[in-house]
C-alpha cells in the first residue's frame, strides 16, 4: 500500500523529487518511535494546539504521521511541514498521555534539527538573529552577562522611559511591545558574582547540591537564584555554584540546534563532576527537563555515556529536592506528607524543632501554573503543590487546567504570537476565576508569560505572578537547629 | 481523483479555510486507530452545520464522489480509512450541546462533541450518560453512535444504542431526515434510529442526536477476585448472573495479561493466577453492600484464591488499576498492538480463552486477552511489529481462527468495534449470505450510488471459513 500512496501523493503534488531535507529526516528520525505510535489518539485531548484548532495535523498523532510519511518517502517535507513542526509548543503534554510511551519530544527535536539544517524558508534576519543568539550569546556566560548589563543599562538609564514614551515600540509587533513592558529588571552580576561559589548548610548537613544557575534565569531572575541558595542552605544543604557551568542548551535543542546543545551539555557535565555534588538542582523547569535528558542528548557519543548518565540521574527540581530530602520542620513535613490544603499554625514563633517551615503573615490565596517541562518531562507535579500546601496562612487553590501549557514554551510566544496569545487568553480566564493573590510558577518562561497575561487582562492590581522559590523564601519562617 | 470543479463547489459551501487538499491534510486523514492501514483521500472538509452537510452531499452525489464521515478517527476497524479516496468529512466543528432537557431527561447534541465532555457536563447537572468506551476522552458522540460503542458499564447499562432515541441525518442525496425524538415510546414505522446506530457511516451522515439520560447511581463498590482455575472464573461470571445480580462492571484479565500488567504497574499480582475478575456494583448503598457480599461468596465457592473488596473509593480506584493498565502495559510491550474484539456467550468465556491461547501458541504469536467478561466481549490483543511481515501474517491467520472459534461457540466477530474494513471479509460468517443480501438491499435504498463510506462493511469477497483444529 505504501508505494501506491507515494505515487498518489506525487501525482497530487505534480511530481517533485526527494529533497535534501527529506534525506536528512529519513536518517535522523527514530523509526522505532515512529512505529511505536499506534495512532490510538489518546494524546489528542492533551495537546493545546489540537484543542485550539481541532485539526488533526495540529495534534501529536498528526505530527507523528507527517514525520512518518516523510520517513516512508510518502511525502516531501514542504513549507507546511516545517510550519507544522514549528507550531508545536514542545510542551510534551502528549507524552504522559501516551499508552505506548512514544518519545514525542525526541522525535520533535530530531525533526526540528533536520529542518534547521536545510531550511530555505527563514528570512535572512531571522537566520542572523538565531545565529547570534545560539552561537554568539547563549553559550557564553560572559556575553550573557554583558547582554544583561546592556538591558540593565537600558532599563535604568532614561532610555527605557524615552523609548516607551516615544512610541518607538509601536514599530515592533504588538507582542514584542508587551514583552518589553513585563521584562523584569536585568542584572549584570549573576548569583555567582554576587554571592560567591560555596554556601554552607545551616546546621547539620544533609548533602551537597550543585546549583544550576541557568542563563536567562541568572540574568533576569538573579534574586530567585539567590533565594534558591538560601532556601537550600536553610533546609540543610551545602550549595556549590560551579563557575564553569553554562547554558543548559534547551533553547538550542528545542529549536533544532542539536550540535550546539551537545557542546553545552558536555561542558556542564564536566563542571558539575569536578564539583563532586550529590544532587544537581534546577529552579527552571525548562532547563531541568533538558538536564535530566542529557543521557539521551548524548546517546550517540559513547565516551560521554557514563558522565551523561551520572548527570541526568542526580538532576532534580528544587521543589522535589526540598520535599524529598530537605530538612523540613516536623509540622511542615507532616503537612507535606498529608498533602494538607492549609497548614493551621499561623506562625511558628521560633520554638518548634529543627528544619524550615513556611508561614504567611497575612491570609493569602495562592494558585499554581505548572511548568510543562517540570510536569511532563521531569514528571514532578506533586512536589511544588506539597510545598505550597505546607505554607501556614496560605490557601492553595488548584488552577483549572494548570497542567496545560500557558503558551510561553521557550521562544514560542515570540515566534508564534497568534497561537500563543490565544492559549494565554484561555489560561487567563481560568486564572481569573481562582481569585488568587499570587500566581506561582516554576520556570522563568512561564513566569514572564503569566506576568504578560496579568498585564494584558488588566489584573495587575489584584494579582502577582511570582516564582515559587521567591514566594517560599519570603515566607521562610524558621531555621533553628 | 476529484475534479477541480468539485473542489471549488465544496470550497464555496464551507469557505476556503475549511476545505483542504494539501499533502499535510491528506496524510493526516489517511489513517485511524487501526494498525497498518493507510489510504489517501482527495480532500478534507469541515462542515459547520447541517445545511452545509446537506449541500456537500448534493455536490458529492452529483459527482459520485465517495465521502467518509469522521469523528476522531479512533475506531479500530479501518472505519475511516478512505480506501476509495474521495472526501473525508470531519465533524469536529459540529460539537455543541444543543439542549439538556431536565424535564424529559434527554440531551440533544451535535455529532462532533467529545463523549467525555458530554458525560462530564451532564454529571455536573446531576445526571448520568452511561456509555463509556475506553476511548471516550477523545472519541465523539457521532463516532460512538456510528459504531454503537460499548464500555465497561455495558453489562448493566447497555451500550450506545440503548441511549440514542432520536437522530437527524443527511442522506446520500442531501435530504435531511429526522428519526425518533424525545419520545420514550414510538412505533410509527420502521425503527430508523436503531438502523442508523451502528451503520458505520455507510447509510447517512448523522448531524444531531437526542440521547437518553438517567439518574446517577448513589454509590459504588469495587472488588477483585483471583483464580488459578480459568473455569472457576468463568463459572463465577455465569453464577453471578444466574443469581440475578447484574454488576455495573465485570471485567476479565487472563494470565498473559496479568504478567504484563504486573511487570508494568508493579501491583504485586500473583503471576501463577490464570484469571482475574474485576467487579464493580453501583446503586443504593444497601443493595450494593448486599450484592458485593453475595458476589464475594460466589467467587469463594468457585475456588477463587483471593478476594479483595475495596474499603473505600480510593482503594476501589487502586483495584481498577489492573484493568486500566492492561492496555497501556500491552501497548508498551512491542511496537504494534492489535486490539481485537471477539464476543461469545458469557458461559463460553473459559473455552474461548483456551481456544485463543491454543491458537496463539500454534502460530507462535503473543496474544493477551482481557475484556468485558460480563457481556462475553473479549479483547484478544496481539503485541507484534508491523515491520516483521512474516509475524504479521501469522497474527492475521491467528485472528482469523479466533473469529472462527468465536462463531463456533455461538459468538460474533465484533462486540463493539464494528465491521469496517477489517472485519468485512468475515461478516458473512456471522450473518450468512441471505443476511448480507438483506443488508446490501438496505444500503442500496439509502445510498444507491455507493458514495457513503464505500468499501466498508461489505467485502468484495468473503473469507472461506478455516477448519479449526483444537489442541
Ligand atoms: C485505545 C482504544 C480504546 C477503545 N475502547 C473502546 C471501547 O471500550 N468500546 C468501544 O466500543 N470502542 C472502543 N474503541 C474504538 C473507538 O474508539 C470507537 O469505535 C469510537 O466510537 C470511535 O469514535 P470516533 O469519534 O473516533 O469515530 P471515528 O473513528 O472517526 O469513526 C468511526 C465510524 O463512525 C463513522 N462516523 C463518525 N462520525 C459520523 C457521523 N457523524 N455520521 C455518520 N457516521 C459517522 C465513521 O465513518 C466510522 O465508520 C477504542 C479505541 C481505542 C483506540
Ligand atoms: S497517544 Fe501515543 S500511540 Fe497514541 S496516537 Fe498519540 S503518540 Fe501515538
Ligand atoms: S508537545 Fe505539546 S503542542 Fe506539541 S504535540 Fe505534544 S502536546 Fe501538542
Amino acid at each position: 500500500m505504501a508505494n501506491s500512496l507515494a505515487s498518489m501523493l506525487e501525482a497530487k503534488n505534480g511530481g517533485g523529487s526527494c529533497s535534501e531535507l527529506a534525506a536528512t529526516l529519513k536518517n535522523t528520525l527514530d523509526y522505532d518511535q515512529l512505529t511505536n505510535c499506534m495512532r490510538c489518539g489518546f494524546c489528542l485531548p492533551a495537546c493545546p494546539t489540537f484543542r485550539e484548532t481541532g485539526i488533526e495535523a495540529e495534534s501529536p498523532r498528526g505530527r507523528i504521521a507527517l514525520m512518518k510519511a516523510v520517513a516512508d518517502g510518502l511525502m516531501d517535507p514542504d513549507y507546511a511541514f516545517e510550519t507544522q513542526m514549528n507550531h508545536c509548543l514542545g510542551c510534551r503534554a502528549c507524552e504522559p498521555a501516551c499508552p505506548a510511551d512514544v518519545k514525542y519530544g525526541q522525535l520533535l527535536e530530531q525533526a526540528r534539527d533536520s529542518v534547521e539544517r536545510h531550511t530555505v524558508n527563514h528570512r535572512w534576519w531571522v537566520k542572523l538573529a538565531r545565529k547570534t543568539a545560539f552561537d554568539g550569546v547563549f553559550p557564553h556566560q560572559g556575553r550573557m552577562r554583558f547582554l544583561g548589563g546592556a538591558l540593565q543599562a537600558y532599563q535604568r538609564s532614561g532610555l527605557r522611559k524615552l523609548v516607551r514614551g516615544s512610541g518607538l515600540l509601536k514599530l515592533f509587533p504588538k507582542h514584542m511591545e508587551q514583552m518589553e513592558r513585563i521584562l523584569p529588571d536585568a542584572s549584570y552580576r549573576g548569583v555567582l558574582e554576587q554571592m560567591g561559589s560555596l554556601h554552607r548548610a545551616a546546621g547539620e548537613r544533609v548533602g551537597t547540591v550543585g546549583l544550576f544557575r541557568g542563563c536567562i534565569m541568572d540574568v533576569l531572575f538573579t534574586e530567585t537564584n539567590k533565594h534558591t541558595v538560601e532556601l537550600l542552605n536553610a533546609a540543610g544543604f551545602d550549595v556549590v555554584i560551579p563557575d564553569t557551568q553554562n547554558c543548559c542548551g534547551a533553547l538550542h535543542a528545542h529549536s533544532g540546534e542539536q550540535a550546539g546543545a551537545k557542546e553545552l551539555a558536555k561542558r556542564n557535565i564536566a563542571a558539575f563532576r569536578a564539583a563532586g555534588v550529590d544532587w544537581i538542582v534546577s529552579n527552571a523547569g525548562g532547563c531541568g527537563a533538558l538536564l535530566v535528558e542529557y543521557d539521551h542528548l548524548l546517546h550517540d557519543e559513547p565516551e560521554w555515556a557514563e558522565g551523561a548518565a551520572w548527570f541526568a540521574k542526580r538532576t532534580l527540581d528544587v521543589s522535589k529536592l526540598l520535599v524529598e530530602h530537605g530538612r523540613l520542620q516536623a509540622s511542615a513535613a507532616a503537612a507535606v506528607a498529608a498533602g494538607k490544603t492549609q497548614a493551621t499554625a499561623p506562625s511558628c514563633g521560633g520554638s518548634c524543632g529543627s528544619g524550615i517551615s513556611f508561614a504567611s503573615a497575612d491570609k493569602v490565596r495562592i494558585t499554581y501554573q505548572d511548568s510543562c517541562h517540570l510536569r511532563n518531562v521531569m514528571r514532578s507535579p506533586e512536589a511544588p503543590r506539597k510545598l505550597m500546601r505546607s505554607v501556614a496562612n496560605a490557601e492553595f487553590v488548584e488552577l483549572y487546567e494548570s497542567d496545560r501549557c500557558c503558551g510561553s514554551a521557550g521562544i514560542y510566544n515570540l515566534t508564534q504570537p497568534d497561537m500563543a496569545g490565544q492559549i494565554l487568553d484561555h489560561k487567563m480566564d481560568h486564572v481569573k476565576r481562582t481569585e488568587a493573590h499570587y500566581l506561582l510558577t516554576s520556570n522563568p518562561g512561564c513566569l514572564l508569560q503569566m506576568k504578560l497575561g496579568i498585564e494584558k487582562h488588566g489584573m495587575s492590581g489584584r494579582m502577582q505572578a511570582v516564582h515559587l522559590v521567591d514566594f517560599l523564601h519570603e515566607r521562610l519562617c524558621k531555621t533553628e537547629h | 481523483m476529484l475534479h477541480d470543479t468539485v473542489k471549488s463547489k465544496l470550497r464555496a459551501i464551507v469557505g476556503d479555510r475549511w476545505f483542504k487538499d494539501d499533502p499535510e491534510s491528506l496524510i493526516t486523514h489517511s489513517y485511524d486507530g487501526t494498525p497498518m492501514l493507510q489510504s489517501l483521500p482527495d480532500g478534507v472538509i469541515y462542515p459547520e452545520n447541517t445545511a452545509q452537510v446537506s449541500a456537500i452531499m448534493k455536490v458529492l452525489q452529483e459527482h459520485r464522489a465517495p465521502v467518509v464521515s469522521r469523528g476522531s478517527g479512533t475506531n479500530l476497524c479501518g472505519g475511516t480509512v478512505p480506501v476509495e479516496g474521495g472526501i473525508v468529512m470531519v465533524m469536529h466543528r459540529m460539537n455543541r450541546i444543543l439542549e439538556v432537557d431536565l424535564e424529559n431527561l434527554t440531551a440533544t447534541v451535535q455529532p462532533g462533541l467529545i463523549t467525555k465532555q458530554f458525560s462530564t457536563h451532564v454529571e455536573g447537572l446531576g445526571l448520568f450518560y452511561p456509555p463509556d468506551p475506553g476511548s471516550m476522552a477523545i472519541s465523539t458522540i457521532g463516532g460512538n453512535i456510528a459504531e454503537c460503542s460499548g464500555g465497561l458499564r455495558g453489562l448493566k447499562y447497555g451500550t450506545t444504542k440503548d441511549y440514542v432515541i432520536g437522530l437527524e441525518a443527511v442522506l446520500a442525496n442531501g435530504e435531511i431526515i429526522r428519526t425518533g425524538g424525545k419520545l420514550m415510546k414510538d412505533v410509527a414505522g420502521y425503527d430508523l434510529t436503531k438502523l442508523l446506530v451502528g451503520s458505520e457511516g455507510t447509510l447517512a451522515v448523522i448531524t444531531e442526536a437526542t440521547l437518553k439520560l438517567i439518574p446517577p447511581p448513589k454509590t459504588k463498590k469495587t472488588m477483585l477476585a483471583m483464580y488459578k482455575d480459568l473455569y472457576g472464573a468463568a463459572r463465577t461470571v455465569s453464577k453471578i448472573i444466574e443469581n440475578r445480580i447484574i454488576p455495573a462492571t465485570l471485567e476479565f484479565l487472563d494470565n498473559p495479561t496479568i504478567r504484563v500488567v504486573d511487570d508494568f504497574a508493579k501491583l504485586g499480582l500473583p503471576l501463577d493466577m490464570d484469571a482475574i475478575l474485576l467487579i464493580e456494583q453501583d446503586g443504593d448503598p444497601e443493595t450494593v453492600e448486599r450484592d458485593i457480599a453475595l458476589i464475594a461468596d460466589i467467587c469463594r465457592s468457585e475456588n477463587a484464591e483471593r478476594v479483595s473488596i475495596a474499603a473505600n473509593d480510593e482503594e476501589g480506584l487502586k483495584l481498577m488499576t489492573a484493568r486500566r493498565s492492561a492496555f497501556t502495559a500491552l501497548a508498551r510491550l512491542r511496537p504494534t498492538t492489535i486490539l481485537e474484539d471477539a464476543t461469545v456467550p458469557r458461559s463460553k468465556i473459559a473455552e474461548m480463552v483456551l481456544a485463543i491461547n491454543e491458537i496463539a501458541a500454534r502460530h507462535q504469536v503473543t496474544i493477551c486477552t482481557f475484556g468485558h467478561a460480563g457481556d462475553g466481549n473479549l479483547h484478544p490483543t496481539a503485541t507484534t511489529d508491523a515491520r516483521d511481515k512474516d509475524e504479521i501474517h501469522r497474527v492475521e491467520q491467528a485472528f482469523e481462527e479466533i473469529f472462527e472459534a468465536a462463531i463456533q461457540l455461538g459468538g460474533t466477530i465484533t462486540g463493539e468495534h464494528g465491521v469496517g474494513l477489517v472485519k468485512a471479509p468475515y461478516l458473512e460468517w456471522k450473518i450468512g449470505a441471505a443476511g448480507i443480501e438483506m443488508m446490501r438491499g438496505i444500503k442500496l435504498a439509502f445510498d444507491p450510488n455507493n458514495i457513503l463510506n464505500p468499501g466498508k462493511m461489505f467485502a468484495k469477497a468473503s473469507r472461506k471459513r478455516v477448519v479449526l483444529r483444537h489442541g
